[in-house]
């Protein structure tokens, strides 16, 4: 199949190593450089991609929020759910005392 | 018995009613025909001990007088729905040992019907891939082999690839798929059965494990139009734990299927016409086009100006949502944890996501977490929900016109394993025609219409106005009536 580029547009940025790095890091995923290498292009192709988009004309058009419309409901403000404290717990893989545990946060 | 096991979920359901055989009968052969298909890698977790408890409360209930809609009908669940006490990985490391203390709303209300669960199916991590070859537990194999004498491995499609994959091979009389961005609909192309999505807010997706939370929506697939009318019933509903849950009673959409659709107005949309699609898939969407002619339908051509754009806008939209969604993984609650030695708290998290996350689901977090960083959310994010509400817009002018759009459900045939794995965009190019209106929220099904010359089914789709799966189903049963689809594929396995 052929695939449909806007070889025009601008780009709005090219992700390079560093962008890789600092994405990563915001996705909280630990990267290797061998795999920051691979991700560049990969990341490239795909947003070079998406980019097509940019040529859209959204003039007055407002961003979709529901495909299909329906109000958010409200109810009672009232306790409906709890005292399950040994379930919240069964599948962490570290809990002490009735709470997760994680690594020393504070030195 | 091993004929039970040709038997779909109507001919069960009514045959465990009639009492022409027990419904521990009918669990013991799913059973055997599921230890015996092992080698298509379909289910992660076999439960045959919960089938035969359901077949026994069935058998029961019906001496009782008291037998549910789905009594006696086992069913496969795929690993997306969250099953108590039975682990749910949605097809990732990351959850490897995840045994959930909940049921899923889906999957109790089918168990409440009366299924029986023969077991988990295997998918791709965190239905994030057209193939099943993402999954951490390995690619589910289809069951149907190319007419040429090789024995090339087929992918099932994906993400619901051992849910295709179970049907086909009749290791399932029905199963649960789960649709983002065409995931029930492929595979059911691919392996010639029925997968039908339903309007999205239908099925609750409370207990199903998010992927990008304003597309998933749940759905059967099964053999026919009927079996997945009966599924569907049992699976929908209103559910106060999902906010997106639609609250509206559910139609009886079997008791009012009928194939009598003359008068139907079904468009063509020309977008679809896409350069490079193989001749074939063309050929069978003419001959689609000359039964829903038979039916008594009215053709009529019609233009969604923006489908050209439905793909890109979906791989904005789904990684976002999935960035999102995924951060919820971070070895602290539940799953896999990975502490390196003296590391801190974000090592751990980093570490954790590293090992847990699959190369496709990563690449898809990187995405997500990119278009909504600070500096690209407008360009990116904010452009592809403006152009979404362009697509939908094109399909409500589009219904104004006609009742239904019939379309291809994929643009080839399945592939072999490994043939497109190494290029992402290939890959979602496969979703090319289902996306649209997954962006729209609309229901849609694919039914089989035939077999290519290498003797592969391929698959047709059906879309409809949003909450008329009735029309849809119907249209779809005129079309299987007319297709007369009864290929199966020689079991090798």
């Amino acid at each position: 199949m052929q695939r449909s580029t806007n070889a025009s547009a601008t780009p709005i940025m090219t992700v390079d190593a560093s962008t890789v790095r600092h994405i990563a890091r915001l996705a909280r995923i630990a990267v290797s450089d061998a795999e920051v290498e691979a991700l560049a292009p990969e990341l490239n192709n795909i947003l070079g991609w998406v980019e097509q988009l940019q040529e859209v004309d959204v003039s007055g058009v407002e961003p979709m929020t529901a495909v299909i419309p329906n109000a958010l409901r409200l109810r009672d403000d009232v306790v409906t759910d709890g005292g399950i404290r040994e379930d919240v717990l069964a599948n962490a893989p570290v809990a002490e005392h009735g709470f997760f545990a994680v690594p020393k946060v504070i030195e | 018995m091993s004929g039970l096991t040709d038997l779909g979920i109507a001919a069960i359901r009514d045959g465990v009613r009639g009492g022409d055989f027990s419904a521990r009968e009918v669990a013991e052969a799913f059973d055997a025909a599921v230890e015996r298909g092992r080698a298509l890698n379909a289910f992660t977790v076999e439960t045959p001990e919960i089938a035969l408890a359901a077949a026994d409360a069935a058998d029961k209930a019906r001496a009782s007088g008291d037998l549910k809609p789905l009594s006696g009908v086992p069913l496969g669940i795929k690993d997306l729905f969250a099953t108590k006490g039975v682990q749910t990985t949605a097809g990732s490391r990351i959850l490897e040992g995840f045994e959930p203390v909940y049921e899923s709303t889906v999957s109790g209300n089918l168990l409440a019907a009366g299924a029986g669960m023969l077991g988990k199916l295997n998918m791709d991590e965190f239905a994030m891939g057209s193939s099943n070859e993402t999954s951490a537990w390995g690619p589910v194999l289809s069951p149907w082999r190319r007419n040429d004498g090789g024995n090339a491995a087929l992918t099932p499609g994906g993400s619901s690839g051992g849910s295709a994959s179970a049907v086909a091979a009749r290791l399932a009389p029905g199963v649960t798929g789960t649709d983002t961005g065409g995931s029930i609909r492929q595979p059911a192309a691919f392996v010639g059965i029925t997968g039908i999505k339903p309007t999205y807010g239908r099925c609750s997706r409370w207990g199903m494990v998010a992927f990008a939370s304003s597309l998933d929506q749940a759905g059967p697939m099964a053999r026919d139009v009927r079996d997945c009318a009966i599924m569907l019933e049992a699976m929908a509903g209103f559910d106060p734990k999902d906010s997106t849950s639609l609250e509206l009673p559910v139609p009886a959409w079997e008791a009012n299927l009928s194939s009598d659709i003359r008068g139907k107005r079904i468009g063509i949309p020309k977008e679809y016409r896409i350069d490079g699609v193989p001749a074939e898939i063309d050929e069978v969407w003419e001959r689609g086009i000359a039964w829903m002619r038979d039916a008594g339908a009215e053709i009529v051509e019609v233009s969604l100006p923006h489908t050209k754009y439905a793909l890109p806008t979906y791989y904005i939209i789904a990684p976002a949502e999935a960035s999102s969604n995924l951060a919820r993984y971070d070895g602290v609650r539940y799953g896999r944890r990975v502490a390196p030695q003296n590391g801190n708290l974000t090592d751990m998290y980093e570490a954790t996501r590293a090992a847990g996350f699959g190369a496709e689901v990563k690449r898809r977090i990187m995405i997500g977490t990119y278009v909504l960083s600070a500096g690209f959310y407008d360009a990116y994010f904010n452009q592809a929900q403006k152009v979404r509400a362009l697509i939908a817009r094109d399909f409500e002018r589009a219904f104004a016109e006609v009742d239904l759009l019939l379309t291809p459900t994929a643009p080839s045939a399945a592939f072999g394993l490994g043939e497109k794995s190494d290029d992402p965009i290939a890959m979602y190019l496969n979703d090319v025609f289902a996306v649209p209106a997954s962006l729209a929220g609309l229901p849609a099904i694919s039914v089989p219409a035939g077999l290519n010359a290498e003797g592969l089914p391929l698959g047709l789709q059906l879309i409809g106005r949003a909450l008329d799966e009735q029309s849809v189903l119907n249209a779809a049963l005129a079309f299987e009536e007319r297709a007369g689809f009864t290929a199966r594929p020689e079991a090798w396995w």
